[in-house]
């Protein structure tokens, strides 16, 4: 995935507050959940930082909205392509060849299951989320764009199939 | 303990989830499984031929689980089929919500095949519930 211009500069958004990093945690904790639970593979977590810039390389890529009580912000997860052909191959317990329509649906899926456990994790710090649909974009090194005035944090994964990113931005709403 | 040749209806718009859900049951020696992508899809298989349990996701476009739960609860017909929710909604007022609407049980995602079957077996009384 190539992420690229966004409508405000890395230095216009460095402006705005870093997210909290107890808002960062239940991605990271979520995650590494979701993927061993159903998929059998035990992602190992490295150190979450700003992403530094625009650009992000991934074949298969799931984004949904969090929106809540006081915060709001996106969260994305992206896959090379041996990595999720692994990942959904373990789900399915047959072997996936193929950056398919199922690859597509188990993306959605594995967003829905990560972003609903973090949103779980959230609550019990207080905070509250509406319910919502995610999107997958499927090509290998297609481009997004990320439209927001706040810095990204990015988190990597290393697995036996390669690396995969999550990404979230999630700030408070001023009153 | 239900009946091995029961009939369950399984309710995603997800495909990739109505396939673990059918490999669980499926690892339990149920194989009588028919799929519906929606609430309002489900409805109608549900009018049309009897079902012994529903397994359903919450969160749906157009009919969710919790509407098609109520519906079926509504329902004369209907009304005794055993529910069971999964879903990633883990909040506690969903949970609260649903067994207030009547689940039967509810199962939050990522759920093992083990944790399935166990929640499974609840809902029919078997003494391996967990």
């Amino acid at each position: 995935m190539q992420q690229t211009a966004t409508p405000q500069s890395d230095a216009a958004r460095a402006q705005f507050p870093a997210m909290r990093a107890d808002f960062i945690n239940p991605f990271i904790t979520s995650t590494v959940r979701v993927i061993a639970t159903m998929a059998s593979i035990q992602p190992q977590p490295g150190r979450p930082r700003i992403k530094p810039d625009l650009r992000t390389y991934a074949d298969v890529t799931g984004i949904i909205g969090l929106l809540g009580e006081g915060v709001e912000g996106t969260m994305a997860i992206s896959f090379a392509e041996a990595c999720i052909l692994r990942v959904v191959s373990n789900m399915l317990g047959e072997e996936i060849t193929d950056l398919n329509n199922e690859i597509e649906d188990a993306v959605g899926e594995l967003t829905n299951m990560i972003s609903g456990a973090a949103r779980a994790e959230l609550e019990t710090k207080g905070y509250s989320f509406r319910m919502a649909i995610p999107s997958v974009i499927t090509r290998r090194g297609h481009s997004i764009a990320v439209i927001t005035r706040f810095p990204i944090v990015q988190i990597p994964f290393e697995t036996d199939y390669g690396p995969f990113y999550v990404e979230a931005c999630l700030h408070q709403i001023p009153k | 303990m239900l009946d091995p040749n029961a009939k369950i209806l399984v309710v995603d718009d997800f495909s990739t989830m109505r396939r673990i859900v059918r490999n669980a049951l499926k690892s339990l020696n149920y194989n009588n499984v028919e799929e519906a992508e929606d609430g309002a899809s489900a409805l109608q298989k549900l009018r049309a031929e009897h079902f012994d349990l529903i397994v359903c996701d919450w969160n749906m476009p157009g009919m969710t689980g919790i509407e098609l739960l109520r519906a079926v609860r509504s329902d004369a017909a209907l009304k005794a089929t055993p529910f069971l929710m999964v879903t990633a909604e883990a909040k506690r007022e969903n949970i609260v919500e649903a067994i207030q609407a009547g689940v039967s049980n509810y199962i939050v995602k990522p759920f093992t095949p083990t944790t399935f079957g166990e929640k499974l077996h609840a809902i029919f009384g078997d003494t391996k519930a967990a």
